[in-house]
């Protein structure tokens, strides 16, 4: 038999407390930084020409994007760790990423003549970019789900979708250091299929692996 | 009312995380209260006990208090873990009536209230490791203190500890997985 006083006694007897989530995601964005750097350095590494390359718009503002989105997604990551904890606006700032990727596209579009959209979009890099996006993520979207797991998530599928698209967010960064296509058409029809395997892994892992 | 009762809820909360027992005592009953309301309102049919989501909810919040803000407001994030248990029990329970409408029964009636020791958290007793089986049951059936359960079971006090904590730990995944 257990009454409900009984249980209440009982807990309050168990002293020992989970260490706080600010720590776990501490640990879990050093782990995932470390991680998505161990595999490329290992397996791509920076292309070679990447001096040059900082020098044209393109090539950086791949990185606005990647990094908006890995911090707009890890900002609804710690929310979306605690009941209650989700706002309106942890949601919206997701949809900074795409719009400056939709940005991106009207200007390229505008300034290149009609017979290069073709060939910038498709790139030379397409398969690579969808094979080593998810590649580099895959240890960071591991760290962010434990870290989840140590939290309490209420929307279990959700929480594993963002922790997906955090890790992609993150692969991505590392990614477009490596990658010579930078035309945002390229950008904006392969990023986004590469990380949505991640964040649809990271739906299907959250579901499975987010119990409490 | 509503600001008071949240002020003191917190407070009580931000004592029982420094480590005072009584207050975490008496933040877990006024918890439990709240739920209970809460489980009673939505639960209209047979078949889930709002006793139970009580339960669940009261470890949930035990073994998880550390994802609550201490500067954000009790309420909702009681609600949210409670309302999250609710669902749970919801789908065991539909899970478990449509197999037995496919054996061709009614829906059990549901459990007169003196069968408490049919109690979810009772139940899962039975599926612990025996050590953890034993000092749970020790402090949370036969309501032995830290101490005593530990000369009881020929154990230390931190061996009691820790085996209290793993077994609340497990209850709580088993039902999780369910």
């Amino acid at each position: 038999m257990m009454e409900t006083e009984r249980l209440i006694r009982t807990l309050a007897l168990d002293a020992p407390r989970a260490a706080p989530m600010g720590r776990a995601w501490a640990v879990a964005l050093a782990a995932a930084l470390a991680g998505a750097a161990i595999v490329f350095f290992s397996v791509v590494g920076p292309r070679p020409d990447i001096a040059a390359a900082a020098e044209t718009w393109r090539f950086l503002y791949k990185f606005v994007v990647t990094i908006a989105l890995l911090a707009a997604s890890l900002w609804a990551l710690a929310a979306l760790a605690r009941p209650g904890g989700m706002s309106p606006a942890r949601l919206a700032a997701l949809l900074v990423a795409p719009c400056l990727l939709a940005a991106s596209v009207l200007i390229e579009v505008a300034a290149l003549p009609s017979d290069q959209l073709g060939p910038r979009l498709l790139g030379n890099n397409a398969l690579l970019c969808l094979t080593f996006i998810p590649l580099i993520g895959v240890g960071p979207a591991a760290a962010f789900l434990l870290a989840l797991r140590h939290g309490a998530p209420t929307s279990p599928a959700l929480a594993g979708a963002v922790a997906g698209l955090a890790a992609g967010g993150l692969a991505a960064t590392f990614y477009a250091a490596h990658c010579t296509d930078d035309s945002p058409l390229f950008v904006a029809t392969w990023y986004p299929m590469a990380i949505a395997i991640l964040a649809a892994a990271g739906a299907a892992a959250g579901r499975l692996v987010i119990r409490w | 009312m509503e600001g008071k009762g949240e002020t003191d809820l917190a407070g009580l909360l931000n004592a029982a995380l420094r480590g005072d027992e009584h207050a975490y005592a008496e933040f877990l009953r006024r918890a439990a209260g709240l739920v209970r309301r809460f489980a009673q309102r939505r639960i209209t049919h047979g078949g889930i006990d709002p006793e139970d989501v009580v339960q669940e909810t009261l470890l949930a919040v035990h073994l998880k208090r550390h994802t609550w803000r201490t500067d954000a407001p009790v309420g909702p994030w009681l609600f949210a873990i409670a309302r999250f248990k609710l669902i749970d029990a919801f789908r065991k329970a539909g899970r478990s009536i449509e197999i037995v409408m496919e054996d061709g029964f009614d829906a059990p009636a549901p459990e007169p209230e003196e069968s408490a020791s049919e109690r979810e958290i009772g139940r899962a007793l039975a599926s612990l490791p025996p050590r953890e089986r034993e000092v749970v049951s020790a402090i949370s059936v036969d309501g032995l203190e830290i101490g005593d359960a530990a000369r009881a079971l020929n154990m230390t006090e931190v061996a009691v500890r820790v085996a209290l904590h793993r077994g609340l730990a497990r209850i709580a995944r088993n039902f999780g997985q369910g």
